[in-house]
């Protein structure tokens, strides 16, 4: 597989992954906007969502993309025009930028950063300013309330969110993704190697912590105090509407679902199978097939942490500002560092 | 190498520009926005140095915190949109000859010290494994001094917001 691509040149190589890229992240955001957030949340509330376009609605998001694309591009009189275009892409493009790092086989990746689970931290962080710069720009006071909430949140979730990943870096060894999912598969649990070693288990505090970082960065309720519609109209996203309002809100979903990936391959072995499965020693070993199975299981597991994220979405009412910073600032943080502690003693130890 | 020295000039440009725009636009987010490029460009000299590790510090570290910082502060006190006047210090031309000074220090400096040197044409990843093995070995004690100098400026910020 490997020597086929590489017989592929350099500009070629380049095409299949930026198309490669937008599967991965356009994919994820449909399937989840369709059996989440319209079926699930119908579902949850007694009713049955769309049903009209296609079987069962399933043609429901193509009409709503037409929707939007129909739309008027409007633009506030006294708004930052050049700022105010510019903003949901930025958002959009820590997305794609994002995706650029996460291994869905042995040898269908996009990169394999050395630095990887770093460069994905630093590069969703980019999206804060995108944010920020739409409610600034929008010259309106709720926009510019949801945008500094947003930030004020995003900066508080971001710290657990890097110190929880923390344990998963010393436990594995290395930061690239690859040599993670390879070190979870190729684990034994006290030499019982017919799970590999999943961090799921030993690092079950750090998984926890990440879900709800996770959730408080996609600004999904309880934590969507930004956005909140019963006090600021739509927070940041007040005054957009058509492509621009379409390009926040596949930006939301896709996220969700590359953060679900990077959750999946930091805590439940990514793309890989158990290695004792099929008698591999390492990455090397492993069978071609796993570049088709590999994708396969990874929108699996996305598709079943999705569901939590989503479920809790559902469930549960709004955190009040105050007690979203404290539980940030007083709880995560502080349990976080006590994982990294306890991580490190142990990994010396045995 | 020619491929490397091309992209290195059309950012470096873009970094000139960017840096000039920052201290004569008339806007304060406006200016907080272009100095956003000036760091972006600088983490991409970092990639083109094979040095992908400090890239990514960057972006964390100035793009994603200081500049959100800075963002926040400013349209939390004063952020107006459009234009606004007197932004300008009055005494502003006194910076330019401590800049020009400045200027003349750093290439004296790198010009006695580096000369005619020359950066390796076979240029392998700086790993993250080495970066740590020299900040926890020859660098520890400035890394120590650094992790101080921080912990001062918590405490400070801590009786600063403190009401009592």
């Amino acid at each position: 597989m490997y020597a086929l691509l590489s017989s592929i040149p350099y500009w070629g190589q380049t095409l299949l992954r930026l198309l490669g890229g937008a599967v991965a992240v356009l994919l994820p955001a449909g399937t989840i906007v369709y059996l989440f957030l319209f079926k699930m949340m119908s579902f949850m509330q007694s009713r049955l969502g769309p049903m009209e376009a296609g079987p069962y609605g399933s043609m429901q998001l193509f009409a709503e993309v037409g929707k939007w694309l129909q739309k008027e591009d409007l633009l506030p009189e006294r708004a930052d025009s050049f700022v105010f275009k510019i903003a949901p892409l930025i958002v959009l493009s820590s997305t794609f930028l994002l995706v650029a790092v996460v291994p869905f086989g042995p040898d269908a990746w996009f990169t394999n950063f050395e630095a990887g689970v770093f460069y994905a931290l630093a590069v969703s962080s980019v999206s804060v300013l995108g944010i920020l710069m739409a409610g600034w720009s929008s010259a309106n006071k709720y926009s510019l309330l949801g945008g500094l909430r947003a930030a004020g949140q995003l900066i508080a979730y971001e710290l657990p969110m890097i110190l929880a990943v923390v344990g998963v870096v010393i436990q594995a060894g290395s930061m690239n993704l690859q040599n993670i999912v390879v070190a979870q598969n190729a684990g034994s649990i006290f030499g019982w190697d017919g799970l590999g070693n999943p961090y799921l288990l030993t690092q079950f505090v750090g998984f926890i912590i990440f879900m709800i970082a996770v959730q408080a960065e996609l600004t999904q309720t309880p934590f969507d105090m930004p956005i909140a519609e019963s006090e600021l109209v739509s927070g940041y996203m007040t005054e957009y509407s058509g492509f621009r309002f379409l390009m926040f809100f596949i930006g939301e979903f896709a996220t969700a679902g590359v953060f679900a990936f990077i959750a999946s391959v930091l805590f439940l072995g990514g793309w890989g199978v158990p290695f004792s499965w099929f008698g591999w020693a390492g990455i090397n070993d492993v069978d071609n097939w796993m570049n088709i199975g590999g994708p396969l299981i990874m929108l699996t597991k996305m598709l079943g942490l999705v569901f939590i994220i989503m479920w809790v979405r559902f469930s549960y009412p709004r955190f009040r500002e105050d007690q979203l910073q404290r539980f940030a600032w007083k709880v995560l943080i502080p349990v976080s560092l006590v994982n990294i502690m306890a991580t490190s003693v142990l990994k010396v130890a045995f | 190498m020619v491929a490397q020295n091309i992209a290195f000039g059309i950012i470096a440009a873009i970094m000139v520009v960017g840096a000039l725009r920052v201290v004569t636009v008339n806007n304060v987010v406006h200016a907080a926005l272009w100095l956003v490029l000036v760091l972006a460009g600088a983490a991409a000299q970092y990639v083109l140095l094979t040095a992908e590790f400090v890239a990514v510090t960057q972006v964390l570290v100035y793009i994603g915190a200081v500049m959100v910082l800075f963002l926040f502060g400013t349209m939390l006190t004063r952020a107006q949109l459009g234009k606004e006047k007197k932004l300008n210090n009055t005494t502003w031309y006194l910076g330019i000859p401590a800049s020009l000074l400045l200027l003349g220090v750093m290439i004296m400096a790198l010009t006695s010290s580096f000369g005619n040197e020359k950066l390796p044409t076979n240029t392998e990843l700086v790993s993250t494994q080495e970066i740590s093995d020299q900040i926890f070995g020859p660098y520890l004690l400035p890394f120590w001094a650094l992790s101080f100098v921080l912990l001062a400026a918590v405490i400070g910020a801590i009786v600063l917001a403190r009401k009592d």
